[in-house]
């Protein structure tokens, strides 16, 4: 009877605990695939210096193709290199250190907006929910493509620009999500004792009724990545992205996009890394989901 | 075994299994069944046996991961199993024909009734429509149904509960089949409901000639229904029979813990308690060798038990040459010698007034925003949720309120907790009036001295968080502990006083059992050391042997603390059972209060007399007027002007019941009725349930 430790999570235990849902991750194919996916870009990205052959930022050798020697170094350009010369497997690798911080970065202030509008909607219900609603409702009614477009061009390209952009634009979806989630566990027993014993509002919130609606937030989470993901590529596109001349998948697309027939090589790998990126969110998501299901 | 009648169902050494990931799983195990036409059979049995698989194995609708690997099922001689999709499709719904559990789900919301019960003539037997439509409308007829016609056009939802599983049968029956299965047909309904329905169901298989499988877990409604009875256990029969038989020669010793788990009318929870049958179900993987239910038997004997399997084999000296038992020690064991099981429990001592309920009344405004109610200037209507409730609950008393749904009991158990207010009177717990006061302001003092035990035994726990942690959170929000180490100690000592072991507190609740996170629920409610618990049917969602267990438990603790116990449910055998005192609620309003033998015997108010008809006992030596209501609960919306259970009151005077509230009407020291019929009229009135002498005096 002694050797119970306190039901208090210790920082062993939440290790433990990230280990058996790995386990349980490997329990699904279409997880691990997208696992895979995910971990070798997150891989590439935190290893970049050690992983590129080259400077990104170097001009090398103008429009060599894929496989064409380097003629100083007699090295090999793997992916050819761009207009100005730079080596495009070089920059797609630094590339996916921009993508890797923002998209989460993003979407994690999009979640805490949305999660504290969703909780706040669905439990308080009445007037309050009444305004977030409207305003999602309102919010979610423009062109998210205008949206981003009205933030950036009047606040400047930068990160955090995008990062406000982002949050700005997918948080209602989050709160809709959330809200209907709570709507549904605010009427469970557990909450009602909770109650009864004088728990305060958002302690009820937070730690009786959110990490119950965790299953489906998380296969959401992938997900919206995702579309993270390509929202950061699309801004690129745009030019609305982040300011030349640090490497970024969506820019380095935008700025060949005129070689395209020419030189296919300079937009066809930026676009590989990206889908197969996206590819594997939202294979993780699927198989999440699967998993869920499961038990 | 040859029988006059012709068989219509056969079934031989039925092996079922379920193959998941963890490997095969056998469900239902060597399972044999004759059902000849007419004839009813009750498969009884709790949570996990193998009943509703048995059922679903006879419509073969297996599901993708289960599957028949053993024995044989023959319907009028043809064996189901060799049928193609095309002969199973015709057979089903036209000569066998299958009863749900909930009535809802069973109909489809988007078709009117008269649709959804013409189809099935239209389908089977190529007829017109206009014949059809008088069928439907002969057999609305038929189940009792008041005004078939406007039925026929309504859609599920505008049709009550009970009146949703009569049209259910109507649609079974249409096709007139030779079988029907009924799995927990009343489950979800209402007990005077129940009772409607289950003596439709007997009148209509007599009047078809239809033979009836019906599956329930309630004994006492398999009693009323069934000529012969199988108990199933752990996937196997355990032991079937004549209904005569097997309810007054139980054998098998699961069977005999049954009736023992059963509040039945000479239990009494000081002087002859519930006997719970220890231990849990095994689960389908790890069932023991030998017996299944070996582990919890008090007569298990190595050798003669274990580790060979059990065959089952027929009874003698019953005067029932088919009464069968799975037991090698049947003969061996005398259940009547061994009758004085129970410990007598000490009486509780009744102490000073805890709770007061005065003039309390709890009104809902339901606002109408339609323009029709904005011109007519009624845009508010009230619903009256608790009307004018007067009662008190002294100290170490336990105080059940009964009704059905709707009836309020909720309501004022919210009023209780702080998540309401009242809307007029008082609510008084140890002298402080908090009927006014809402939880946030109440003191960690007050919130630890109510304290409330819920209904859903997967709902009552947080999923996400350990058991310890929700049992310390709840001690230290009470200000019984100050520091972890404190509430810890707390927290284990009351995982002692559930009987749970105590590694328990690092466990999630998924991994407890229903009656588990039920003690659990039993132990948080405690933590407080409260003087009073509220318990919202505790018992309810348990099978039986663990509701017995549960329920001795929750009694067991209360006798320890003192504590006042307000019972609430909507079953008369539980609340006879372990309540001092009754209260009986119709529509917000009691309709009588009084202690537990005045309200169980005249003069009674004619709704607790056919609440007590309702109750089905499971004891066929107690005899029961049959009393069945008409009519379903009318709308809180629109209660009745008169007396609120005028609609279907089957002792109704005339216009005053009508149009005047009832006084309410004092019968000696506490037993009060609200009816016009005066009390020496219902004074005459004859016991609904009449005890057998040799029961009453042990």
């Amino acid at each position: 009877m002694t050797d119970i430790s306190a039901p208090a999570p210790s920082a062993g235990s939440a290790l433990l605990r990230a280990l058996k849902s790995f386990a349980l991750l490997r329990e699904s194919g279409v997880a691990m695939v997208g696992a895979g996916l995910v971990g070798f870009w997150i891989l590439v990205a935190i290893f970049a210096p050690l992983v590129s052959p080259f400077d990104p930022l170097a001009t090398l050798q103008p429009l060599a193709k894929p496989g064409a020697d380097y003629v100083k170094g007699g090295g090999t350009f793997l992916l050819g290199t761009d207009l100005l010369g730079r080596d495009i497997l070089s920059r797609i690798i630094w590339g996916s250190r921009t993508v890797l911080i923002y998209a989460p970065l993003a979407t994690l202030c999009a979640y805490t907006v949305g999660i504290i509008m969703g909780l706040a909607a669905g439990y308080y219900r009445g007037w309050i929910d009444d305004v977030l609603s409207r305003l999602s409702d309102i919010i979610l009614s423009f062109p998210v493509l205008v949206l981003y477009v009205i933030i950036i061009a009047t606040f400047g390209a930068s990160g955090l620009n995008i990062v406000l952009a982002i949050t700005f634009a997918s948080a209602p979806g989050v709160m809709r999500i959330v809200r209907g989630l709570v709507l549904d566990l605010r009427n469970r027993d557990y909450v009602a004792a909770a109650q009864t014993r004088g728990e305060s509002s958002w302690y009820i919130m937070l730690v009786e009724i959110l990490p119950n609606a965790r299953g489906p937030l998380i296969v959401d989470a992938c997900l919206r990545l995702g579309y993270v993901i390509i929202t950061i590529g699309v801004l690129g596109f745009l030019g609305l992205g982040l300011p030349p001349p640090d490497p970024d998948w969506g820019g380095m697309i935008n700025e060949y996009r005129g070689m395209a027939m020419s030189f296919p090589h300079m937009i066809v790998f930026p676009c590989i890394a990206i889908s197969s990126l996206i590819l594997g969110f939202n294979l993780l998501a699927d198989g999440l989901r699967e998993i869920s299901l499961r038990d | 075994m040859t029988d006059s009648r012709d068989t219509i169902l056969e079934i031989r050494d039925l092996c079922i299994s379920y193959f998941t990931r963890a490997g095969e799983i056998p469900a239902v195990i060597d399972f044999s069944l004759d059902l000849r036409a007419g004839e009813s059979v009750g498969l009884v049995g709790e949570s996990g046996c193998g009943k509703s698989t048995v059922a679903m194995a006879i419509m073969q609708y297996m599901g993708s991961n289960g599957g028949i690997v053993g024995g044989s099922i023959k319907f009028k001689g043809r064996d189901l199993g060799e049928l193609g999709d095309e002969e199973l499709r015709r057979l089903r719904g036209k000569e066998i024909s299958m009863v749900y559990q909930e009535p809802m789900a069973a109909l489809n919301p988007s078709l009117t009734i008269g649709r959804q019960l013409m189809e099935v003539p239209l389908t089977h037997e190529n007829v017109s429509e206009d014949e059809a439509r008088q069928r439907a409308i002969a057999m609305l007829s038929d189940v009792r149904l008041p005004d078939p016609e406007r039925v026929m056009d309504a859609y599920p939802h505008q049709i009550s509960g009970g009146q949703q599983q009569r049209v259910v049968i109507a649609m079974a029956l249409l096709s007139n089949p030779s079988l029907l299965l009924l799995d927990e047909p009343t489950t979800a309904l209402d007990v005077t409901v129940e009772a409607g329905i289950v003596e439709l169901v007997a009148d209509l298989s007599r009047k078809y000639g239809t033979a009836l499988l019906y599956i329930s877990h309630n004994l006492g409604l398999i009693l009323e229904t069934c000529d012969r009875v199988c108990v199933m256990y752990s996937g196997e029969v355990v032991e079937e029979g004549t209904i005569d038989s097997l309810f007054t020669w139980p054998k098998h010793p699961y069977t005999h813990g049954l009736f023992g788990c059963i509040p039945l009318p000479h239990a009494d929870k000081n002087a002859a308690p519930l006997v719970p049958i220890r231990g849990q179900l095994p689960l389908p993987h790890e069932r023991p060798d030998g017996c299944n239910f070996g582990p919890r038997c008090d007569y298990f004997q190595d050798g003669a038990c274990a580790p060979a399997n059990v065959a089952i084999q027929t009874v003698t000296g019953t005067g029932d040459n088919e009464h069968r038992v799975r037991c090698n020690r049947w003969a061996d064991i005398d259940h009547k010698a061994a009758i004085p099981q129970g410990i007598v429990k000490p009486p509780m001592d009744v102490g000073e007034t805890v709770l007061e309920v005065d003039g309390m009344k709890k009104y809902y405004e339901v606002h109408d925003r339609s323009i029709g109610a904005m011109l007519s200037g009624e845009s508010v209507k009230y619903v009256k949720a608790n009307e004018a409730l007067d009662f008190a609950a002294k100290r170490g008393e336990t105080l059940a309120i009964v009704g059905e749904s709707g009836c309020g009991k909720s309501t004022f158990a919210k009023v209780l907790m702080g998540l309401e207010t009242v809307t007029e009177g008082a609510v008084r717990l140890d002298g402080k009036e908090i009927g006014n006061e809402e939880v946030q302001s109440r003191s960690p003092e007050q919130l630890g001295s109510l304290q409330m035990v819920f209904q859903n035994p997967n709902d009552t726990l947080n999923p996400s968080h350990t058991i310890g942690g929700q049992i310390m959170r709840v001690i230290r929000k009470f200000g019984v502990a100050n520091t972890k180490a404190e509430a810890r100690d707390i927290m284990l000592r009351l995982l002692d006083t559930v009987k749970l072991p105590r590694d328990f507190a690092l466990r999630r609740p998924r991994q407890l059992s229903g009656g588990q996170k039920q003690r659990i629920g039993i132990a948080r409610a405690f933590a407080g050391n409260p003087s009073m618990v509220i318990a919202d049917e505790p018992v309810s969602a348990l099978d039986v042997s663990v509701a017995a267990a549960v329920t001795e438990l929750l009694m067991d603790i209360q006798r320890e603390h003192k504590t006042t116990l307000l019972f609430i449910s909507h079953d008369l055998s539980v609340v006879r059972y372990l309540s001092d005192r009754i209260v009986v609620m119709y529509l917000g309003q009691i309709m009588e209060a009084g202690t537990t033998d005045d309200v169980f015997s005249p003069p009674y108010h004619p709704y607790t007399e056919a609440l007590l008809s309702a109750v089905p006992i499971a004891d066929p030596e107690v005899e029961k007027r049959h009393i069945v209501l008409e009519g379903a609960l009318p709308s809180v919306l629109n209660p009745p002007k008169g007396c609120p259970f005028v609609t279907r009151c089957p002792r109704k005077l005339g216009a005053i019941c009508e149009n005047e509230r009832p006084a309410v009407q004092k019968d000696g020291d506490g037993h009060a009725i609200a009816c016009h019929i005066s009390l020496d009229e219902l004074r005459k009135i004859e016991p609904v349930i009449k005890v057998p002498e040799r029961q009453a005096a042990e």
